[in-house]
C-alpha cells in the first residue's frame, strides 16, 4: 500500500518560477527512502509541501495516508502533521528550556492522537524510547544544551517516534555528526522506525549513506524543475 | 492553551535575567503612575476637606486665593486687618447664623498662633461637616489659656497643663523665655488632617494683650494685673460666616464686597479652593504626563526585549511548527509572554506602592499635612492598571505578528 502518492505536483514561490514539478511519485508503507538532494534541488520546498507548511499550486495532488493534503485547511494540515509526521531537523532540534523528557513529549502536546497512544504512562514511554536510542538515565537528566550533538539528535529521533506517527521525515539529521557516529545513528534510526512500523523519508546530500536504505531517489530525477548538477 | 502557558512560563524562566529586568522596568513605571495618581487624588481630597460648611470667609481687600491661603491654610500673610467694629456689624446681619473671628500674625516654635473665640470650637467644620473634637481638655476660658492642634501636641510633646510662650512674628529664636509667664495648654484637639492640627489657638483677648505692649518678661504681679484687665480687640485678621440660608450667600457676599466703611473681600471657600487647586493643576497634569511617559518607556523596553529575543527564538518557533503548532499558537506564545511580563510588573508595582505608602505615609503626613490612607485599589486605579495591561498586551502583538510571519516564511527551515 502506498503511504504517499504525488501527482502532478507543482509549486512556485511567490513571484518566482516553478521550483517543484513532480509528475508522479509514490512510496510504499514501511519503506525507508533515501532522497539525495543537493542544495537547489527543491529539497526544503518538497519537505515544506509534504508537511503541509506550504500549499501546492492548484491541480496538484499530495496523497498522504490516503488523505489529500491539498484539500485540507491550514489548521487541518497543522493537525495532520502533528498526528502523523515525526520530523527531525539537521541540528538544533531541541527546545533549550525544556528537559529531555519534555522535549520528547512535545508532539503529544499538539496531537491528541499521539498523546492517546502513550496515554498510560507518557514519561515512561519516552524514557523507554530514549533508552532504546542508547541514552542513559543520566543523559536524560542532563539539560538539553549540555548534551552532545549526537545525543541531541537521538533525543530528536525519540521525539519523532513518540506516539508512533506513520511517517518520519529526517532532513539531513546526521550531517552534523562525525563518520562513526553517523552510521550508528542511522542504524538506530532505521531500527526504531522498523519496530514502530513507520515509513522513513531521509533527505541528505551525502551519497555514502545510500546503501543503507531500501530505496533511493535523486531529487532531480523526479523533480523536473530541479537544477541538475 | 495549557501548552502555550507552560511554554511561555518555561521560556521566560529560561531568560530569567532579562525578563526580570523587564518586569522591574514595568513595575517601577507602574509604581510611579499609581503613586503619582494616588498622591494627587489624596492631596486633592485632603485639600478639599480642609474647610467645610463655612459659607463666607471675609478679610481685608485682597485676592481670593490669598485670603483663603492665610485664613484657612495659614500660608502667607494678610494684607491688612479688619476693624473690630466692622466685624461686629457684619456678624450681626440678619442672615448670619454664626461667625468666627480670627487673628493671625504670631507664632510658637514654628507653629502659627491664631486668636479666636470659643465659637471656633463650636462652629468650625472640616472634612464632611465634621466639627472639631477635643482629644483632651476643653476650650480656653482664661486669658492665659491655649488650645493646641494634635500635630503641635505630638511634635512638641505638650499635654494638658504644659506651659508655653508665644512670639510675635514667625521666628521666636531670640525671644526670651520666662517660665513664670507662660500660656497654659488647657485643651488638645483631635487630629483633623488639616492645618488646624498645626495651630496654637489663643483667645482674641490674649492676642490683644500680646500686642498692647504686654511684656512677657514682667513679674508675676504684672501677670495678675494683665489677667484682670479687659482686653477688647481692636482689629482682627479675618472672619468666617455661617448663614441661616445658603441662598443669601451671594447677596451677603456682594454686600460685604461693597462695604462702605473699609475695603473687604468675602469669598466662598468652595470656589476659592477650586481656584487654588486649578492653579496647581498644571503641575499635577505635568506629573501625570511624566508618569504616563514612564509607563510608555517601560512598555517600549519590553518591546525591544521581546524583539531581540525573537531572533534567537526563530529556531524554537520552527521546532514548534514541526511538532504541529499552528501559527496562532506562535502568536499566542508571544502575546502571552508580553502579558505575563506586564502582569508581573503591575503586581510587583502595586506591592511596591503599598510598601512605599506604608513607609512614607507618616513622613508625608507630618511634613505636608496630607493624610495618605492605605486604601484598597480604587476603580480609577483599576482602570489605569487595565490600560497598562492592555497596553502591554497590545505591544506584545508587534513581536507576535512578526513571529507569526516568520514562522510562515521559515516553515521547516531552521534559520539561526
Amino acid at each position: 500500500m502506498n503511504i504517499l502518492e504525488l501527482d502532478n505536483l507543482t509549486y512556485s514561490w511567490p513571484k518566482q518560477q516553478l521550483s517543484i514539478d513532480i509528475q508522479h511519485f509514490s512510496l510504499l508503507q514501511g519503506q525507508k527512502l533515501f532522497i539525495k538532494g543537493p542544495s537547489g534541488s527543491g529539497k526544503s520546498t518538497l519537505l515544506n509541501l509534504l508537511t503541509g507548511i506550504i500549499v501546492a499550486n492548484p491541480g496538484s495532488s499530495i496523497k498522504l495516508l490516503g488523505q489529500q493534503l491539498c484539500e485540507l485547511s491550514g489548521a487541518d494540515r497543522d493537525k495532520f502533521r502533528a498526528d502523523h509526521i515525526g520530523y527531525i531537523f539537521q541540528q538544533f532540534n531541541l527546545i533549550p528550556y525544556l528537559s529531555v523528557i519534555e522535549n520528547v513529549l512535545l508532539p503529544c502536546r499538539f496531537s491528541d492522537t499521539r498523546a492517546d497512544k502513550v496515554a498510560t504512562a507518557p514519561r515512561q514511554q519516552a524514557r523507554k524510547l530514549l533508552r532504546k536510542l542508547k541514552l542513559s538515565d543520566s543523559d536524560i537528566a542532563t539539560p538539553v544544551s549540555a548534551l552532545s550533538i549526537g545525543q541531541q539528535q537521538r533525543v530528536a529521533v525519540a521525539r519523532a517516534l513518540i506516539g508512533s506517527p506513520e511517517l518520519i521525515i529526517a532532513d539531513e539529521p546526521s550531517s552534523a555528526l562525525d563518520h562513526d557516529n553517523r552510521s550508528a545513528f542511522i542504524e538506530l534510526l532505521m531500527q526504531e522506525c522498523q519496530s514502530s512500523g513507520a515509513t522513513l523519508i531521509f533527505v541528505s546530500h551525502d551519497p555514502s549513506l545510500e546503501p543503507l536504505f531500501d530505496r533511493s531517489v535523486l531529487l532531480q530525477d523526479i523533480n523536473r524543475q530541479g537544477i541538475r548538477p | 492553551m495549557k501548552t502555550i502557558a507552560l511554554l511561555t512560563w518555561k521560556s521566560i524562566n529560561n531568560r530569567r535575567a532579562s525578563a526580570l529586568l523587564t518586569v522591574f522596568t514595568v513595575a517601577i513605571s507602574m509604581l510611579l503612575l499609581l503613586g503619582v495618581e494616588r498622591i494627587r487624588t489624596q492631596a486633592k481630597d485632603s485639600f478639599a476637606n480642609t474647610i467645610s460648611n463655612t459659607d463666607l470667609i471675609v478679610g481685608a481687600r485682597s485676592g481670593e486665593v490669598n485670603l483663603l491661603l492665610y485664613s484657612v491654610f495659614r500660608i502667607g500673610n494678610p494684607t491688612n486687618n479688619i476693624d473690630w467694629q466692622s466685624y461686629q456689624q457684619l456678624a450681626s446681619e440678619a442672615e448670619v447664623k454664626w461667625s468666627i473671628p480670627i487673628s493671625l500674625g504670631d507664632s510658637h516654635r514654628g507653629f502659627r498662633v491664631m486668636g479666636t473665640n470659643t465659637d471656633y470650637f463650636r462652629f468650625y467644620q472640616y472634612g464632611n461637616k465634621q466639627a472639631l473634637q477635643f482629644d483632651s481638655g476643653q476650650p480656653f476660658a482664661q486669658l492665659f489659656d491655649t488650645v493646641i492642634g494634635a500635630h503641635v501636641a505630638r511634635k512638641l510633646g505638650y499635654t494638658v497643663g504644659s506651659k508655653i510662650i508665644t512670639a510675635h512674628g514667625i521666628s521666636d529664636k531670640f525671644f526670651p523665655r520666662h517660665d513664670n509667664l507662660p500660656f497654659k495648654v488647657v485643651g488638645i484637639l483631635a487630629a483633623t488632617g488639616t492645618p488646624v492640627d498645626k495651630t496654637v489657638h489663643l483667645s482674641l483677648a490674649a492676642i490683644e494683650a500680646l500686642h498692647s505692649g504686654w511684656n512677657p518678661a514682667g513679674s508675676t504681679n504684672a501677670r495678675k494685673k494683665q489677667q484682670q484687665a479687659n482686653f477688647q480687640p481692636e482689629q482682627i485678621t479675618a472672619f468666617m460666616l455661617g448663614l441661616k440660608s445658603k441662598i443669601k450667600t451671594f447677596s451677603l457676599q456682594r454686600k460685604i464686597n461693597n462695604y462702605p466703611r473699609e475695603p473687604l473681600t468675602a469669598i466662598m471657600p468652595g470656589i476659592a479652593l477650586h481656584q487654588l487647586w486649578s492653579m496647581m493643576s498644571i503641575a499635577e497634569q505635568a506629573l501625570l504626563a511624566i508618569s504616563a511617559f514612564v509607563v510608555v518607556a517601560g512598555l517600549l523596553g519590553m518591546l525591544s526585549c521581546l524583539l531581540t529575543s525573537l531572533q534567537e527564538r526563530r529556531r524554537e518557533m520552527a521546532i514548534l511548527r514541526a511538532m504541529g503548532a499552528r501559527p496562532k499558537h506562535i502568536f499566542a506564545l508571544l502575546v502571552a509572554e508580553a502579558t505575563l511580563i506586564t502582569a508581573a510588573g503591575i503586581s510587583i508595582g502595586v506591592c511596591l506602592l503599598y510598601l512605599l505608602l506604608a513607609t512614607a505615609a507618616p513622613v508625608i503626613s507630618s511634613r505636608f499635612g496630607i493624610n495618605i490612607e492605605l486604601a484598597s485599589i480604587s476603580p480609577h486605579e483599576l482602570k489605569l492598571i487595565a490600560i497598562v495591561l492592555f497596553g502591554g498586551m497590545s505591544i506584545g502583538l508587534i513581536p507576535a505578528f512578526r513571529a507569526y510571519r516568520q514562522s510562515l516564511a521559515d516553515g521547516m527551515t531552521i534559520r539561526i
